[in-house]
């Protein structure tokens, strides 16, 4: 089925479809969208439970004890918000809970802005709460990615038991799209050996806890999930190459940014100067070597982001200083054009460091 | 009668209920915990719903309730046991679930879950396990220390005046209309133990109505922070901390309905 779709609201409806079983939420602007569309549809559809907590970090502790019921358990916020939920996304890394959280980025710091921002990479992608953790990252760049990565965030959440974070803005949560939806699935909960659902008899009584007292057992668990991440980073790296074959020039960005990139090269390249676009889909495993694979064969790379330079740090760890690594970034919530975009990769050409 | 039949005879007396684990306690001498934890495995054990449970450990000194209850459980962060609980049950509802939580947890750092898990009448139900001080950490003030008691953070006695009051929370919890059975109890005394374990067997039983919030204070004491003996300490909390916090029940269901 083909319709035409806020973003945020396509999310929700693809929350449906996949059959999630719980989304715990509060009102933020630009997603209340969200908990609004699930408050109208889902329960009726598909009998999930639809709560509006009282903070966000209520929020973030009823995903806690629910996941831990091997359910597929569920929650959105921007960014202030998100910053609130840091603490519970350490605790349920830590204890190896399945779940999708949802980041509509505003501008920030603060309060900020209500308007589409990337200030929070390193919030999301380095682990914004306390310890060494990962989440799994996706930046989607459509309304029909906003939908897709729904079904792909749980797959991978309960492949991994890890929690999947979907990293997108404001101006993709709102803006319209045609959307190709996925057939609706039936609510299943596969039967998990490690779950908090009752103690049969037969089993030692399950406890989800990230409290290890002893610094030996603390190490083993910390080694146990450094293990998993690395496995993560070598199975699941997404991302998407637009003209690259033949660039003289890269351009990487991920979410949104990177169409409005796309563009800006193929005014580039109306001009004549060979620029093509990567876009790192999964930012946590970052696409390192698939960036550095380009180097060779470039003169130089220009990150664009909606923020100050965040994952611009993560281009150059990839590139080994090999080519020269360029950044131009709007903040506060001002969405860079194409055309700044060009003029900023043309400065840079001209002044010689690209 | 022959010494081989004397031995058939059985003469087991008192048999430790199932749910509570072999586990040595890390609790302190006379700590009310270890009683407390008791009677929940007690009244589990006898409404044989242990495979229909599941528990909500808090962050204090019952951090570690999972390793000497045998039930199902999920430790959740400090003060977010019942929005932690409040997710189990939302998901499982046909399941009983309870949180474990002492005073700082539960109405300090965990108040605005406290209320609002209350509020919207979560069937579940809530132990609260008040003793008037920081346990784990080493025995700073509380929301519930008494006026002029004295904690680490409060070496000179709580002064109200800069301090604050203590907060009543289990009252407070009792006007809000979600909560359906708001009771005090105690497990210092025998006589006290048999009624704390009663209303622990209503905060069960009564989740099955879906009538709201069971909610369950236990007064109790911390003889290590208090800096008495637990013979002392329960004396103390006879005389002061009951007189602040009377024992009994706050809200009980319209028995008609019930």
């Amino acid at each position: 089925m083909i319709k035409l779709m806020k973003g945020n609201e396509a999310l929700a409806e693809a929350a449906i479809r996949v059959g999630a079983d719980a989304y715990f939420g509060y009102p933020i602007t630009p997603q209340s969208e969200i908990l609004e569309y699930l408050s109208r549809e889902a329960e009726q559809r598909t009998g999930m439970v639809v709560l509006q907590a009282e903070s966000e970090v209520a929020s973030i502790n009823m995903v806690y004890g629910a996941a831990g019921t091997g359910k597929k358990v569920w929650t959105s916020s921007s960014s202030p918000g998100m910053s609130l939920m840091q603490e519970g996304i350490s605790y349920i890394a830590s204890a190896e809970l399945p779940c999708l959280l949802v980041n509509v980025q505003r501008g920030g710091p603060g309060l900020g802005t209500i308007q589409p921002a990337q200030g929070d990479y390193f919030q999301t992608v380095k682990g914004g709460g306390h310890g060494d953790y990962k989440m799994i990252v996706l930046a989607p760049a459509t309304v029909q990615e906003m939908s897709d990565f729904v079904k792909l965030s749980f797959e991978l959440a309960f492949k991994y038991r890890n929690p999947v974070m979907i990293l997108t803005d404001g101006a993709l949560g709102q803006m319209m799209e045609k959307v190709e939806l996925f057939e609706q699935q039936e609510r299943t909960t596969e039967k998990l050996d490690w779950t908090t659902v009752g103690k049969p008899e037969d089993r030692e009584h399950n406890i989800i806890t990230s409290l290890h007292i002893e610094p030996e057992k603390m190490e083993r668990i910390n080694i146990h999930l450094q293990a998993k991440y690395k496995i993560i980073e070598k199975n699941e790296v997404r991302y998407e190459e637009i003209m690259c074959d033949d660039a003289d020039y890269i351009i990487t960005a991920f979410g949104l940014v990177a169409r409005i990139c796309t563009k800006a090269a193929e005014l580039a390249r109306e001009k004549g100067i060979k620029v093509g676009v990567f876009r790192p889909i999964s930012l946590f495993p970052f696409p390192y070597e698939q960036i550095k694979l380009h180097a060779n064969n470039i003169k130089g790379i220009l990150d664009v982001e909606m923020n100050a330079g965040q994952m611009v740090e993560d281009v150059k760890l990839s590139v080994e200083g090999k080519v020269p690594v360029e950044f131009h970034g709007r903040m506060g919530g001002i969405v860079p054009t194409p055309d700044e975009i060009l003029e900023a990769l043309e400065k840079y050409i001209a002044g010689g460091k690209l | 009668m022959s010494v081989e039949t004397l031995d058939r005879i059985e003469t087991k007396v008192f048999e430790k209920t199932k749910s509570l684990l072999d586990t040595e306690m890390h609790y302190c001498p006379g700590c009310g915990h270890g009683v407390a934890h008791r009677l929940i495995a007690e009244v589990i054990d006898e409404m044989n719903i242990v495979e229909d449970t599941i528990g909500v450990a808090p962050v204090g000194c019952s951090v570690f309730a999972y390793n000497y209850l045998g039930m199902d459980f999920s430790q959740a962060a400090h003060g977010r046991a019942s929005a932690v609980a409040t997710g189990i049950k939302r998901v499982l509802p046909e399941k009983y679930v309870f949180s474990y939580q002492g005073d700082g947890d539960l109405a300090a750092i965990g108040t605005g879950e406290t209320i609002h898990t209350c509020n919207r009448g979560e069937n579940i139900l809530i132990i609260f396990i008040n003793n008037g001080i920081y346990g784990m950490t080493g025995g700073q003030m509380a929301p519930t220390t008494l006026p002029n008691m004295k904690s680490t953070t409060s070496p000179f006695g709580r002064d109200t005046k800069s301090m604050g009051y203590p907060l009543k929370i289990t009252e407070l919890i009792a006007a809000l209309p979600g909560t359906y059975y708001v009771t005090r109890q105690s497990v210092h005394k025998p006589l006290n133990v048999r009624r704390a374990k009663k209303a622990i067997q209503k905060g069960f039983e009564y989740q099955k109505l879906n009538k709201g919030t069971c909610f369950v204070e236990i007064v109790s004491n911390c003889p290590s922070n208090w800096k008495m003996t637990p013979v002392e300490s329960n004396h103390w909390m006879d005389e002061h901390m009951l007189a602040f916090y009377p024992l009994g029940d706050i809200k009980v269901p319209n028995v008609k309905e019930a």
